[in-house]
Order: structure tokens, then sequence, then C-alpha cells
């Protein structure tokens, strides 16, 4: 069942590579050769693992598990093929660490001058964020022909983020539709929307995929900077959109406006980035002419952060101490539970608080009983549990990859806000990795520590994880 | 369709299961938290924690736009309210389950002025289920088709049978029987044989015929057909209660051995023609008191699953003529009990999903399937179902010889003008036709599905 999946996985990949095929044929450019064979060996390897036939076809939630990791890794593996073969980035660890970050969502490079690269490489780059921002799987759920298994339930669990993931419909297959009608009519109304605001239609497309994963990655080095205020406050209202909880847009569109609005998690998402906007425009008032760019500024950085995207109009690494700090506190909660974003995600912070005043309360009232309650409904003391566990394990793999990178001799700053940025999937992070640096100066060691931190990341870290436990590969 | 199952016991998690099979959208309601995530992870269907009877988590299951909802919840009461609730919030059809005998005199008041599509009472129906089983002793199962016209009937080959190493295409020539074998079960495989199979001792047969030529065959193979003369029941339960009103209803007479005293006075005050013993049930001593030699049936009705199925053990192996059927529950080990020499299982449960699941489908059937009826065979392994020939059908006039059928399926037989005919190569479907399919695929919805796929699945 695992190589069925994975065969349907290079399947897609060949069929996502003629996008960038179809980009070389617009712009003439010699790359197209090198996607079409890259499309023709993702089909060969698909047809392949076909032939293999599966024995069962069961999915229990421990396949479901190493079925969304190994299907990642098998697309950042085979995504990263072309960047070698037309030599843009020779170096197949740099590669593949600008793949992951690509289907990671995070948009954190190892380039320098993104403008050298062929415009299908480009497209290609953010192409993988639109891709890797829904999940490839759900993809695959929702073309996926034939009656769905309702195991298929334990597939969606793992690449999606949040604590708890319901379906919207009782059908799987519908559900994954719906979702990715919901993403592909949003990113399409961004792509209209900027090039109505005069964005060349090349920029407006990768730009718009690349907001809608919440990835990061630009077609030009200083990110957006070089766009009109304009055009950078849409993307700035869509960065915070695709960081909403999708589950908002499914009751927006069924007219259930009441139970829309009444996601308590949506509310207190909108809260935390008025309330990092307000602060760090009190802040970094002094360093701009007006009251007006100051807020402007600091509406892009807080959306681009706190929704994990990564792109920047500033280079914030020059900001006051206290309003860089406020962005990496927003890179740890992240975007809303069901949506794009990465990072813990607002929803487990609440549940997070929650328990904590819980724990207050039980620790001076011993006797008194106390239930965690979210949207209304109470909460089981398991996924309470599993929040905490998700935390802890949160911390002890952001503790061991700071470690490792530390190795660099790099300062604490870029060490730290590195592993933050990747394993939050946002992208750029502060000095040596801030908005006008990259990755490149790590060692391929870091550089494989910070790939399994955005895979990690990405997939809520169990997949990953239980993918490195021996135990766990047997039945 | 979309189908709202509120609670999740036995009953509702086997129609969630075989209803979602079947391509509907299942939304499970149940207030056992842990039920509804297991369900919900081991089907494609959703769960809503809560109480079925509330509008509000009705509405969250979806209620405007449901098609259906049934309630099988532990209580008849809030099964009905869940309904009326239901029926006011969404107009969609409900069914209910409701077992206490108190309602079930008054289910016709119940079911016409609360307007419920279907009111099912699991022992009632298991009940109807054991005296059609003594009204044909022989068979382990009748189905019928064609509003009675055809039968379908499941018997095991006895020991020393001359069926025993015959191959299925010489009954008709030796037998002189036009019989339709259309699937054997043999330990816990399902086969539909061809021409060359070769039947063996104590698998169990399933056969289409009329019910005339049904009864010459058993003749043939020299086996008793009559309905039986009288029963002994062991255990007096509420399905005790339906089964002997209905036996005796049909002149079979009944001797009811029960534990309880005062239930024994109140089957008496109840059924004053059936002969009401008080005793266990277990003591052979008496048994053999009670005249078990002299009956020709045997029903185990105690609320003990291991007690019913040693008790019919045990009478089978002292007296093999006796026709025994034991009531089970939980059919969770069904793999050992089908190799015990029981004539019968039956399970309440399973019996109220298929009726639920045949009314499903009669309801698809004013959609858009052409399903009359339907039944579930060896564990819902093999199924039987009668289509109706519309229009536009792709099977039509064409000889069953050229029709690229699926694998592991057949036509038993076709209804043309309330006649039967058993088709053979040359037959054709026309317009009107009835058709009996009997096939080990299931989820079937139309007759076209009965096609082999043209990318040759």
């Amino acid at each position: 069942m695992i190589l069925n999946i994975l065969s349907w996985a290079s399947v897609l990949e060949a069929v996502f590579f003629l996008f960038p095929a179809l980009v070389a044929v617009i712009y003439g450019e010699q790359v197209l050769w090198i996607y079409l064979f890259c499309a023709f060996l993702c089909a060969a390897l698909g047809l392949l693992l076909r032939l293999l036939r599966p024995r069962e076809n069961t999915m229990y939630a421990k396949e479901g598990f190493f079925a969304v990791a190994l299907c990642w890794i098998l697309f950042s593996a085979l995504g990263a093929v072309p960047f070698v073969l037309t030599k843009e980035i020779p170096n197949y660890v740099n590669a593949l660490f600008e793949t992951v970050s690509g289907f990671t969502t995070t948009g954190a490079s190892i380039l320098s001058r993104v403008e050298d690269l062929s415009h299908a490489s480009l497209f290609w780059r953010s192409f993988t964020h639109w891709v890797g921002g829904m999940g490839i799987l759900v993809f695959i759920l929702a073309i996926l022909p034939g009656k769905g298994n309702g195991s298929n339930v334990h597939l969606m669990r793992a690449e999606s983020p949040g604590y708890s993931v319901s379906k919207l419909v009782p059908k799987i297959r519908q559900t994954a539709l719906i979702l990715y009608a919901i993403y592909f009519g949003m990113t399409l109304a961004e792509i209209l929307l900027l090039i109505i605001c005069k964005m060349p239609v090349f920029d407006a497309i990768t730009l718009s995929l690349g907001t809608a994963g919440t990835g990061g990655f630009g077609v030009r080095s200083d990110s957006i900077a070089s766009y009109t205020a304009l055009q950078q406050n849409i993307i700035t209202v869509f960065m915070i959109l695709f960081g909403v909880n999708f589950n908002f847009y499914y009751l927006m569109i069924i007219r259930k406006f009441r139970s829309a609005f009444g996601i308590s998690e949506v509310k207190v998402y909108l809260v935390i980035i008025v309330a990092a906007i307000a602060l760090i425009t009190w802040d970094i008032n002094a360093l701009f002419p007006s009251l007006g760019d100051a807020l402007h500024h600091a509406a892009f950085q807080v959306g681009s952060i706190i929704t994990t995207t990564g792109f920047a109009t500033t280079d914030f690494n020059l900001w006051p101490s206290f309003s860089k700090t406020i962005l990496v506190v927003l890179m740890f909660i992240g975007a809303c539970a069901g949506s794009t974003g990465g990072g813990i995600k607002v929803s487990r912070i609440m549940l997070l608080v929650k328990g904590i005043k819980n724990e207050l309360a039980v620790s001076a009232h011993p006797r008194s009983v106390r239930k965690v309650k979210m949207d209304g409904h109470s909460l089981s003391p398991e996924i309470i549990r599993s929040v905490n566990s998700y935390f802890a394990l949160y911390i002890i793999i952001f503790a061991f990859s700071l470690l490792i990178v530390s190795l660099n001799e790099m300062d604490l700053t870029t060490n730290f806000t590195a592993v933050a940025a990747t394993l939050n999937n946002i992208g750029p992070g502060l000095a040596v990795v801030g908005p006008t640096g990259n990755f490149a100066d790590f060692s391929v060691v870091s550089k494989l520590v910070l790939i399994f931190d955005m895979l990690a990341g990405r997939l809520e870290l169990l997949p990953i994880l239980m993918l490195f436990i021996p135990p766990s590969w047997k039945r | 369709m979309k189908i709202i199952i509120v609670g999740c016991g036995k009953v509702g998690s086997t129609l969630a299961a075989q209803l979602s099979e079947e391509g509907n959208d299942i939304v499970i309601i149940d207030q056992r938290e842990e039920r509804v995530r297991n369900l919900s992870n081991e089907y494609d269907i959703m769960g809503v924690v809560g109480s079925g009877s509330s509008h509000g988590v009705q509405e969250e299951a979806g209620i405007e736009s449901a098609d259906l909802l049934i309630a099988v919840t532990g209580s008849d009461e809030l099964n009905l309210l869940c309904c009326l609730i239901a029926k006011k919030a969404g107009n969609c059809h409900t069914i209910a389950r409701v077992r206490s005998p108190e309602y079930n005199q008054e289910a016709r008041f119940i079911q016409e002025e609360l307007g419920l599509a279907m009111v099912i009472n699991p022992e009632l129906a298991a009940s109807a289920e054991i005296a059609r089983l003594l009204r044909f002793p022989s068979a382990i199962k009748v189905e019928t088709f064609a509003k009675g016209r055809i039968e379908l009937l499941q018997f095991r080959i006895g020991p020393h049978s001359v069926l025993h190493n015959m191959q299925v295409s010489k009954i008709t020539s030796t037998l002189r029987c036009d019989v339709l074998i259309c699937a054997v079960t043999r330990g816990d495989q399902v086969v539909i044989p061809d021409g060359n199979f070769t039947l063996q001792e104590y698998d169990i047969v399933s056969f289409v015929a009329s019910p005339k030529k049904a009864s010459q065959f058993f003749r043939k193979i020299r086996v008793q057909t009559n309905q039986v003369k009288d029963a002994l029941i062991v255990g007096g339960s509420t399905t005790t209660y339906y089964l002997a009103k209905q036996l005796l209803a049909m002149g079979i007479g009944v001797k009811i051995v029960e534990r309880d005293r005062n239930r024994c006075e109140v089957l008496s005050d109840s059924l004053p023609e059936a002969n009401i013993v008080c005793g266990d049930g277990t003591e052979q001593h008496l048994l053999r008191e009670e005249g078990l030699e002299q009956v020709d049936s045997f029903v185990a009705l105690t609320d003990v699953d291991e007690e019913n199925i040693l008790l019919s053990l045990y009478v089978s192996d002292l007296f093999p003529n006796i026709k025994t059927i034991a009531k089970v529950n939980s059919v969770t080990f069904n793999r050992i009990i089908e190799k015990l020499n029981l004539d019968r299982i039956v399970d309440p449960k399973s019996i109220t999903a298929e009726y639920i699941v045949r009314y499903v489908r009669a309801m698809k059937n004013s959609i858009g399937s052409n399903v009359e009826t339907l039944y579930r065979l060896v564990n819902n392994k093999m199924e039987a179902l009668e289509f109706n020939i519309r229009e536009n059908a792709p099977v039509l006039n064409t000889p069953l010889e050229n029709l690229h059928l699926r694998k592991n399926l057949l036509i038993a037989c076709i209804i043309r003008n309330r006649k039967l005919i058993m088709p053979r190569g040359q037959d054709q479907i026309i317009l009107g036709d009835k058709v009996v399919v009997v096939t080990t695929n299931t989820g079937l919805n139309d007759i076209s599905d009965i096609l082999a796929e043209h990318r040759g699945e």
C-alpha cells in the first residue's frame, strides 16, 4: 500500500514537472529538455513501483505515517534533480535543501542571487511551495480513482497540520477536493489582484504560489522589497488569509457564518497579529519617515512571519531588538491549524495555555475537577496529552538541531534563528540567515539537519521521527 | 445518499460499514467519543460526538441535507425522539429501532403518526427468521425473489449424500431436476462454481429454484422438506414470545423451557396455547423428560451465547434428525462457530442491519440504482441481487454467452412475464425482465455493473 502511494506520488511529480517545462517553452529556455527528462524519469519510476503489486491494501495509522514521510522524502529527492542537471545548483545537498525548503513551504534558500536562475527553475521553486502547502497526499487523495478506503484518513491526518484533523464532509475524497478548490480559488484571486495592480504576470504567479503555500521563495534577491506598496499590501492580506484555518472558509461557503466566526483559534490568531503589528510599529517608528510606512512594514513582516511565509519587504535584521524578539516569538507560534502555515500552531498554544491554567488551578485546589474546553467542546485528556508531548518533542528536536548546527561556529543568533526558521517552515531568520542573507555557508551536516527540521516541522514531527525509530518498522 | 446513524453499537457500526462501502455519505453520532473515533478511523465516514436527540448535534451532523436518519441506540425512547427531531429539523426519512413489546403492538400507530419510514424490532426480525427456517427445515437459509416466485436456498450437504463427489454439471442430468447451484461455501471460502466443480460432504450449497422445483430437488437428494410439527424452545426471552406466537399461528406446537417462574407466568399468560415448563434448560435430564426425542426442532434462545451453542451441539449430537437453531448475539468468532455442526445460527443484530440495508437499497432504487432486492449471504461475502431491467441497459438483447461478465459473478435466473427462465448461453435479457445475479463482488448498483469494465479490471 505504501508502495502504491509512492508510485502515485512519482507519477504526480512527473505531471508537476510539466508545468516548469511549459514555462520554459514560453520563455524559450534550454532547460525545457531537462524538465521533460525529469518528468519522464519520475513517470518511469512511478510505473516501476506500480509493477510491485502491493500485498496488503489496508492502511493502519502506522502505515499512514510511513507513507506520508516516505512520500515527502521521495518527492523532495526527485524534485531536486532538475536543479542539479541544469547546473544552477550543482551540489546535490544544496539542491535537496532548496527543494525540501520549497515543498515544506519554508522558503530558506542557499542561493545568493536568484535572478541567475532560469524562469522555469524559478517557477518550479515557487510551485513546490504551492504543492507542499496543502499537501501532496491530500492532492493524491483528491484525485486518486476508486472508492476511498476509510483508513485513508490516516494519510490526511499524518500530513495536515493541527492536533485534531477532522473531515469537512463524510467522504475523504470530497474533503480533499473542497480543500483544494478553496486553495486554488484563493490563489487565483491573488494572482488576478496582483496583475490588476500592474505586477508582471510571471512575478504575480510565482509570488502568489509562494504566498498560498506560505512558502517564501521570491524571484528577486531582495524578496518583495522592490515591489510597490500596494502590491506588498495585497500580499500581506493574502499571507494572513492563507494562515487561517481552512474550516473557516468552508463554513463561510456553506453559509454558516456564526460557526465560522465562532472558531476561537481564528480570533486569537487575528488578535495576536494586531497586537504584534501595533507593538512593532511603535518600536520601529523612528526608523521610517512616517507612521504609515512603519505600519506598512510592520504589518508585512508580522504577516509574513506568523504565517511562516518568510517574505520580507525590508531587512528586519536592522530593527531594534524588541521588534526582532517579537518576530522570533511569532515564528514559534505559527499559523492556525488546518491552514498552509507552519509553526507550533495557534490552537496548540491555546491548549498549552489552557492546560497550564488548569494545572495551576488544580494545584491550588487539589479536589477541583476541571475540563479543558475549546469552542464549547470539552477536550479529552488524550488531546491535552498529545499537545503536551508534541511540545516536549518539539523542544528536544530543537535543542539537538541547535547543538549540531552550532558546530559551524557561527553566532548564537544565527544558529538559533536558523533552526527556528527551518523547524517552523519560515525561511529567513536573523543575522547571517536574515532576509538578505542565505543558508549557503552552513556545512553539509548542518544542512542535512536543517533539511530534517524542515520535513519534521512540515509533517508535525511524528511521521518523520517514526522513520528514524527502528522498532516502529516492525509490525 | 447522505445518511446519519445515531448510535454506534453493534448494529450502528455494521450499518456504517456496509452503507459507506456502498458509496453513501455516512455521519455517525454517539456520545462515546472513543467509539466514534475508532469507527471513523476504520471507515470513510465522519463522526460527531454528542447526543443524537439534540438538535444542535444533529445540525452539526448536517441534518438539513441528509436523506435518512437511522436511530439505533440502546433506548427506544431516545431512538424515537431522534427521529422526531430529525423529521422536524431536516425533513428526511427516519428509521428507528424499537424493541420493547409494548411499543411493538403499537408499531403501526407509531410509524404512521410519528412519520417514521421504518420501525425495526431486532427480536421480532430474528424470530421471523427462525420461523421461516422452521417452515423449511432442510435449508439453512431461505430468501425469496420476485415476490416469492423464486427462492434462494442454502443447505449443507450431509454425510453420505448423493451429492458427495458429484460435478455441478451432472446434477441436472443425474437427478433430472432443474436447479442452479450458484455458490458453494467450503471452509471460509466462497466459490461461484462452474460445471466442473465437484461438490463434497459438508459444503454449504446455495441454489436458486422455484419453490416447487426446490422441494422436488430436496426429495431427490433425500432431505426432508416438510415444515416441522413441533418445537422445543429453551429460554423465555422476548424473542421466544414473538417466535412462539408465529409458530402457533402456523400450527406448530411449542414447548418453552424457562428458568424464571415469574417469566413463565407472564409467558403462559400471553401465550395460552403454548406449553410452558419452568426449569433449567441446561439439565439434560429435564430436556429428556420434556420429550426431546419426539420433537423435530430445537431452538436455543437463552441470553447466554455459549449456552445456546452448547445446547444445540448437544442436541444435534444426540439426535441428528432434530433441526437445531441457536441465537448468538455476538458473532466475533464466526469462523469457529461455522465449523461446528450447527444447523443455523441466528444473530438478531446482523438481521436488523440487513433489514435496514435492504431498505436503504430500496430507497436508493427510487433515486437511481436498479436493485430491487438484495441479500447478503455467507457473512456478507456473497450477494444475491435482483435487478429491474430498464431501457438502455447495456446487456439488452445480447446472448448471455456473448456478454463479457465480471469474474465471480453468475446470472442465476431471469424472470420474464412472471415466468422463470433458468438462463442458458443462448438466452437474452430483454426489456422489463427481472434478473437475479449472484456475486462475490459487493456494492453493485446497476445491471451494467455486472459487465467487466473495459479497463480490464
